[in-house]
């Protein structure tokens, strides 16, 4: 796994690297990827723009980084997916154990079953995200005369995953329901994680939600009713929020 | 060839509550032990050391305490009509592995089973007719009664520190606790935990539905402790850190902080992590055991000769060990016949959410795994099951482990799964919730059970476990029926939303969601060879030298955690072992 002192290009030269991704198509109003309007409210000091992938490729990247902001957007409540570092930590955990399968019980022979047994496949996560990726984009190259996902509008995107969400979406090679499930949690995870593991910038999710982060002692503060907790999140690295 | 370990009297397989337990009595009693554990060594320090331990994603998520479904896992199918699938990702259940076992990452929920709870099926006759248990319900009376284990229950709380308090004691009812209770023949060794505010209020909705509620017995210390083996604890600063893993603070009982101390220092003791037993070696008779052959930590086979063998693996593996290697006849649910396999049960655990404004601070990061309150007024005796259309009660509690965000935020209904109104409403619900939940028995049936797949197989190579096993209308009823009773006694602290997850009528097991890791029986103590694996001192019918304490002994599940009722079952045994076994060896029940 790599760290935060990874090389951090500037937004230019992450566009530059966007190879399969016209550079025209950015500036489209609306488009999903890294608009101004998206930019951190509150000087938050990691832009998105500002980590080079090293699992995804540019394609890959565009993707992630768009959808990621449709499934946590930017509003007036909290950050957005981008702002808070999760496309980073997505990135950077793919490649751990977890994601390459370490944990999953991998062994054939793969049969479909019944959903009460859960995910079926052979596919680690890491790769679970890498097929739907090609296959949404795919998808999204032939119902929108050869714009990837990230190209599209904001409504179409929110439109595409609804359609994964529910089962109603038809992908090569992948289930696009399972697709959307794994790059769901794995948003989540982002959002929500320790800073150490890439997302949650700032423990800027932790603040949305009132979270105290790794305090982990409230022997004062059990029996206390009538005012909300008081101090500000930790982190594992013992910075405060 | 394998390599051949020099002969020990006894030899332990797994090393967590169970596998403690018989290592402190054995070398009690003078023996020589080796306590062989699949996984790693592990201890408060350094493994659980904060702040790294206190890693959500490393733990809920990585489970790095839990086993790695890539080496040991089980399939499952709702019929023996189906075909059985892999238990791919971890869900419903979750075995622990490593030095502590599951007895690290536990909650600390620590019960005694009621009275009427080891005589199930003659109370249920006695109560309601023969004809009232349906057909294909195989629940059994335990071969042991409470009076049998009431020092064990005793002296395992006396270990682990329990926090709580008596509500029968020595014959005479008590405030303050559950008056349903057995009698016991102490008190608490530690009084009862402080409340948060969804315990504070449980209290006060059960007293107005007219129930008695009282603390759960918790093995998370209210107070500085030392155990009657100089163990140290200190007490639960609520970190929240509870379920999933272990414990920061020397607060939790566990094998490593309650037993392990001592153990470790034992001349007669050897630990040995990393060791994976694949089977237990019989003489060619099977009629008794020579020793286990394992994989070392370089992954060289080798036995270890023993002239008692201890199965203290997690519930299920135990059943594993005993198909692998040929010990006791394998149920055939088809012919009814054969005992290893037969009266698998689980628990019937069911939620309810409720949702509050900003002005109420339920703070769920707030959190002691075992601390709470519950009643049994709709558990053992108090049910009426004739009216209640069901058997096998439930317990409805509180309880607040402690929520992160990476463990998951339950968000009021109607709030979609991802957008700005999913962010408006985890933010809405994560200081502003709580839960209760539902845990109801699970009665044993001829259609669940346990046996060897004959498709899947383990990194070792040996057949996985599978799992035939579904709900039956008698659970779905109960679930229905205790979740109704849970979400008219939320009503009282007039929630802004509410929500339930009652079993809908024809629900299939979801293996997929976490429930509990309750999974119980498939090698079950009774009193006739013929339905039961093990005797009534956990000893192997079939091969009188293994004994096999655990879950898996329970001929079905009651609405209580297993924990409690599995350590006094354990001391029970040893002390069989202790004071008849080792003087003659051999059968210690003959029919």
């Amino acid at each position: 796994m790599n760290d935060d002192k990874a090389p951090s290009p500037s937004r230019r030269q992450l566009f530059k690297s966007l190879t399969l991704v016209p550079i025209a198509a950015i500036g489209v109003a609306g488009a999903g990827c890294a608009r101004e309007s998206d930019k951190p409210a509150g000087g938050l000091s990691a832009a998105p723009g500002e980590y080079q992938p090293t699992f995804f490729n540019a394609a890959e990247w565009a993707f992630v980084l768009a959808a990621c902001d449709r499934l946590i957007p930017a509003d007036n409540i909290g950050p957005s997916a981008g702002q808070a570092g999760v496309p980073e930590f997505i990135d950077r955990h793919m490649q751990t154990p977890y994601a390459s399968g370490d944990i999953w019980y991998m062994q054939g022979p793969f049969v479909e079953a019944a959903p009460q047994f859960g995910y079926q496949g052979r596919l680690p996560v890491r790769d679970i995200l890498r097929v739907g990726i090609k296959g949404i984009d795919a998808h999204c190259q032939k119902q929108f005369s050869g714009r990837s996902f990230a190209q599209l509008e904001h409504a179409d995107q929110e439109t595409l995953l609804k359609a994964a969400e529910a089962g109603k979406l038809e992908l090569d090679n992948i289930s696009a329901k399972e697709f959307f499930t794994q790059l769901l949690n794995e948003t989540r995870m982002g959002y929500f994680c320790d800073p150490r593991h890439g997302g949650n910038k700032n423990m800027s999710a932790w603040k949305m939600i009132g979270y105290p982060g790794m305090r982990a002692d409230y022997t004062d503060w059990v029996e206390v009713r009538n005012q909300p907790y008081p101090l500000p999140p930790v982190d594992l690295a013992g910075k405060r929020g | 060839m394998a390599i051949v370990k020099p002969k020990v009297d006894a030899v332990i397989v797994g090393m967590g509550w169970t596998g403690a337990i018989m290592a402190k009595e054995l070398t009690d009693a003078g023996l020589s032990v080796v306590a062989l554990e699949r996984g790693p060594d592990r201890d408060t320090q350094p493994d659980f050391a904060y702040p790294r331990v206190v890693d959500e994603l490393e733990g809920s998520i990585h489970r790095k305490f839990l086993q790695s479904l890539s080496k040991e896992t089980i399939t499952a199918r709702h019929t023996a009509k189906d075909n059985a699938v892999p238990y791919r990702q971890m869900g419903s259940f979750k075995p622990g592995t490593g030095v502590g076992g599951a007895g690290t990452h536990w909650s600390g929920c620590h019960f005694r089973a009621l009275r009427e709870d080891f005589n199930l099926r003659s109370n249920l006759k006695q109560r309601y007719g023969a004809k009232f248990i349906p057909e294909g319900m195989t629940i059994a009376d335990f071969p042991v009664s409470y009076e049998d284990l009431e020092p064990h229950f005793d002296h395992f709380e006396y270990v682990c520190g329990t926090s709580g308090k008596a509500g029968v004691l020595n014959g005479a009812k008590i405030p303050g606790g559950n008056p349903f209770e057995g009698s016991r023949s102490r008190e608490f060794p530690l009084p009862p935990n402080r409340n948060y505010l969804g315990a504070e209020l449980f209290y006060k909705a059960a007293r107005e539905m007219g129930y008695s509620a009282y603390p759960i017995p918790a093995s998370n210390a209210s107070a500085p402790y030392v155990n009657p083996y100089g163990c140290q604890m200190g007490p639960c600063n609520f970190c929240g850190f509870c379920s999933d893993y272990g414990c920061l603070n020397y607060s939790k009982a566990s094998p490593n902080v309650s037993i392990l101390p001592v153990l470790r220092l034992r001349k007669e003791f050897e630990l040995r992590a990393h060791a994976q037993v694949l089977k237990v070696n019989l003489d060619n008779a099977r009629t008794r055991a020579t020793g286990v052959t394992y994989l070392d930590a370089t992954g060289r086979e080798t036995e270890q000769p023993a002239d008692l063998v201890v199965l203290c693996a997690f519930s299920l593996f135990n059943v594993h060990l005993m198909l692998l290697s040929g010990i006791g006849k394998p149920y055939d649910p088809v012919a009814d016949v054969g005992a290893v396999g037969r009266n698998y049960s689980y628990q019937n655990l069911n939620r309810v959410t409720l949702f509050f404004d900003d002005s109420v601070q339920a703070n769920g990061f707030i959190g002691i795994g075992g601390g709470g309150a519950t009643f049994d007024d709709l558990n053992g005796n108090q049910l009426d099951s004739a009216k209640a259309g069901f058997v096998g009660g439930g317990v409805i509690w509180a309880r607040q482990p402690g929520s992160g965000p990476i463990r998951g935020i339950t968000t009021a209904p109607g709030v979609p799964n991802w957008g700005s109104a999913w962010k408006q409403g985890v933010k809405d619900a994560f200081r502003h919730s709580f839960y209760y939940e539902v845990q109801g028995a699970c009665m044993s049936y001829r259609s669940n059970y346990l046996d060897l797949d004959p498709t899947y197989r383990d990194a070792f190579g040996r057949p996985l476990l599978r799992l035939t096993f579904d709900w039956n209308d008698n659970e779905i009823r109960a679930s229905q029926f205790l979740v109704d009773k849970a979400l008219q006694m939320c009503k009282v602290l007039n929630p802004k939303a509410l929500s339930g997850d009652a079993k809908k009528a024809g629900e299939h097991y979801n293996i997929t969601r976490y429930q509990s890791t309750h999974t119980c029986g498939g090698a079950i103590m009774g009193t006739d060879p013929k339905t039961s694996a093990l005797n009534r001192y956990l000893q192997s019918w079939d091969v009188p030298n293994v004994f096999a304490p655990g879950a898996n002994a329970f001929p079905q599940n009651n609405g209580y955690n297993p924990t409690g009722m599995v350590g006094a079952l354990t001391y029970w045994a040893a002390k069989a072992i202790r004071e008849q076994y080792i003087k003659s060896p051999g059968a210690l029940v003959h029919t």
